[in-house]
């Protein structure tokens, strides 16, 4: 998150005069037993949690899901890979997994560069720029479910938007949002940017706030035009937190359900092109009462999830993230 | 930056603002008018403004018992949330221990579990433990899944903590629970309200595990509500909009009281 980059710039203007080596400390060459302790009861509640309530379900999913197992009592009807090999052979489940590989790219592009103009023009000092702060972030804050119900209503056929349209003259630019396949996953492209927008905005923001305003200075005494420092200082150190951005963004769009499933209904969205991995999950497993293949297809989808993750963490996140996520080795 | 804010930055930042707001508007001033002038003109001003509908919602104890629930349940998986985050995240950001690496992979390994993937074992093990139409049935994964968020945030935070002033302390006989307690947490309260009220949020917002766990009307969070709502009077649009929106003003009072710290929070704790 933005603040990793926080650190250098904290230990700089803090620890700036006392440079000197810390004196080694002997606790460094093993722990004791009252250390260990300390560990244990710090953390233990939390990864009790953890493991209670996140990852004993998720192994329990991969373990219903060999199974033909309608959510009554234990399962027993053990059927080995059949689960999976129906998954990977229904079209249904290809079209989901094509609209979830759109939705990734899509929302990178759309949002990124979106975010990136909005966050530079709320780091201007302006009158008003706290209240604009708190009403870009509003979409973000309410919830999917409003976001859904509203969106749905303008976007009839006979809503909101399409009466605005008519009103300034662009009757011919009015269509069936929802419904037709050919612009359905725009429409939720625009919703889902809408939406989001803000929480890269923030993410941003910070990231700038963290650059220290003497670099920027610099630059200006030196002569750079904003755009300049902006394109030359801001962007390059604003790049751990566009990466980490984009991961959470990768991710947020392949476990896509919510909007999807309230504005869409469980059923329409196969036909209007927006159906997820988790929509086509919820209504092949949950819906239709069988609840060992939904299961098989939540494991299908958190492998795609995690590949995509540790590829991206590999090549992408690598310099971010050194020491954080590599430092058990 | 530039000293002198040209026009057009405010041209921009009011049409966004337009841009942003717009649909909240919408919904907002459509539970001020009638079916009939939501049917004949959807995107028309309140003619006349009629307010029966806001004040069936507001009257009626529907809307204030799930606004109750989603409080109570919003308010515990956010300290929850934040204290089992920041004890977990000092030991990952001050300790050296093995076990470190992997233990910090495990959390971090949490932000690809989506609780999609659980949620058909989650309402087994809810259902197992007794709490099915209980809000701690839905709190307590809450709490778990809110983790791993929490700690990828607060770990750079704790770790950014000088150890100047851990030595210091050390110096001064304070044992390391002492720094944690007297030092840590006051020093890192920004990054505890972030995480706190994105945790927050998430609760308030959260529809898939209510949907799972809470079958009975009596204990439906108001996302539930407003789902059950729009669907029962699906013909009374104008009802439906004013219940939408009454049911987001909790949260937007919310965060607009702590975005300073929102940002502030992520931006640390040596500028704010």
């Amino acid at each position: 998150m933005a603040v990793t980059e926080d650190a250098p710039v904290h230990r700089a203007r803090l620890g700036g005069g006392v440079r000197t080596p810390p004196p080694v400390r002997p606790r460094r060459r093993g722990i004791g037993w009252a250390q260990r302790l300390e560990i244990a009861a710090l953390s233990g509640p939390a990864i009790l949690m953890f493991v209670g309530f996140v990852i004993f379900p998720v192994l329990m999913a991969a373990y219903y899901g060999f199974y033909r197992w309608k959510g009554f009592g234990p399962p027993t009807d053990f059927v080995g890979l059949d689960n999976y090999v129906t998954i990977l052979k229904d079209t249904a489940f290809h079209e989901a997994l094509w609209h979830n590989g759109q939705i990734v790219v899509l929302s990178i592009v759309l949002q990124g560069p979106i975010a990136l103009g909005l966050a530079l023009l709320l780091n201007h000092r302006m009158r008003g720029q706290s209240v604009i702060r708190v009403l870009i972030f509003v979409p973000y804050v309410i919830s999917e479910v409003i976001v859904g119900t509203a969106w749905a209503l303008m976007l009839q056929t006979n809503g909101a938007v399409n009466d605005i349209l008519r009103t300034i003259g662009l009757g011919g630019l009015t269509e069936d949002w929802l419904a037709n396949p050919k612009i359905a996953i725009w429409t939720l492209m625009l919703i889902l940017t809408w939406k989001y927008v803000g929480f890269a905005v923030i993410l941003f923001l910070a990231g700038m706030q963290n650059i220290p305003s003497e670099l920027t200075e610099a630059a200006a005494v030196d002569g750079a035009s904003y755009w300049q420092t902006q394109r030359r200082i801001m962007l390059p150190l604003l790049g751990p937190t566009i990466r980490i951005w984009a991961f959470l963004s990768i991710i947020g769009a392949l476990q896509l359900f919510d909007l999807v499933y309230i504005i869409w209904g469980q059923y329409v969205a196969s036909t209007a092109g927006t159906s997820t991995m988790a929509t086509y999950m919820v209504t092949e497993g949950r819906n239709a009462g069988n609840y060992g293949y939904g299961n098989a297809v939540a494991v299908v989808l958190f492998v795609i999830s995690m590949i995509i993750a540790l590829v991206y963490q590999r090549f992408v996140l690598r310099r971010d993230t050194e020491g954080a996520l590599t430092s058990g080795r | 930056m530039s000293r002198t804010t040209r026009p057009a930055v405010y041209l921009a930042a009011l049409m966004l603002v337009g841009l942003m707001l717009g649909p909240v508007i919408y919904i907002i001033i459509g539970g001020f008018r009638t079916n009939s002038q939501i049917t004949s003109e959807p995107a028309a001003l309140p003619d006349p403004w009629v307010f029966g509908n806001y004040t069936d919602v507001l009257t009626g104890d529907t809307f204030w018992r799930q606004v109750g629930n989603s409080t109570f349940a919003a308010l515990v998986t956010t300290v929850g949330v934040v204290g089992l985050g920041v004890m977990a995240s000092y030991v990952l950001a001050r300790y050296r221990f093995r076990g470190r690496g992997a233990m910090y992979a495990l959390f971090a390994a949490g932000l690809m579990f989506p609780m999609t993937v659980a949620i058909t074992p989650l309402y087994v093990l809810i259902k197992n433990l007794g709490l099915i139409n209980t809000l701690p049935g839905v709190i307590l994964p809450q709490i778990a899944f809110g983790l791993p968020t929490t700690i990828i945030i607060l770990v750079p935070f704790l770790q950014a903590i000088p150890k100047e002033i851990e030595e210091a302390a050390a110096i001064d006989r304070c044992s390391r629970l002492g720094f944690f307690w007297r030092m840590v947490l006051p020093l890192s309260v920004p990054g505890l309200i972030t995480t706190g009220i994105l945790a927050f949020i998430a609760s308030w917002n959260s529809y898939l595990l209510p949907l799972f766990i809470l079958n009975d009307q009596e204990g439906f969070t108001l996302p539930l509500g407003v789902q059950a709502f729009a669907s029962e009077y699906s013909v009374d649009t104008a009802k439906v909009l004013a219940f939408t929106s009454l049911s987001m003003i909790p949260a937007l009072i919310f965060f607009s009281l702590f975005e300073r710290r929102i940002v502030g929070g992520l931006t640390g704790a040596v500028k704010g």
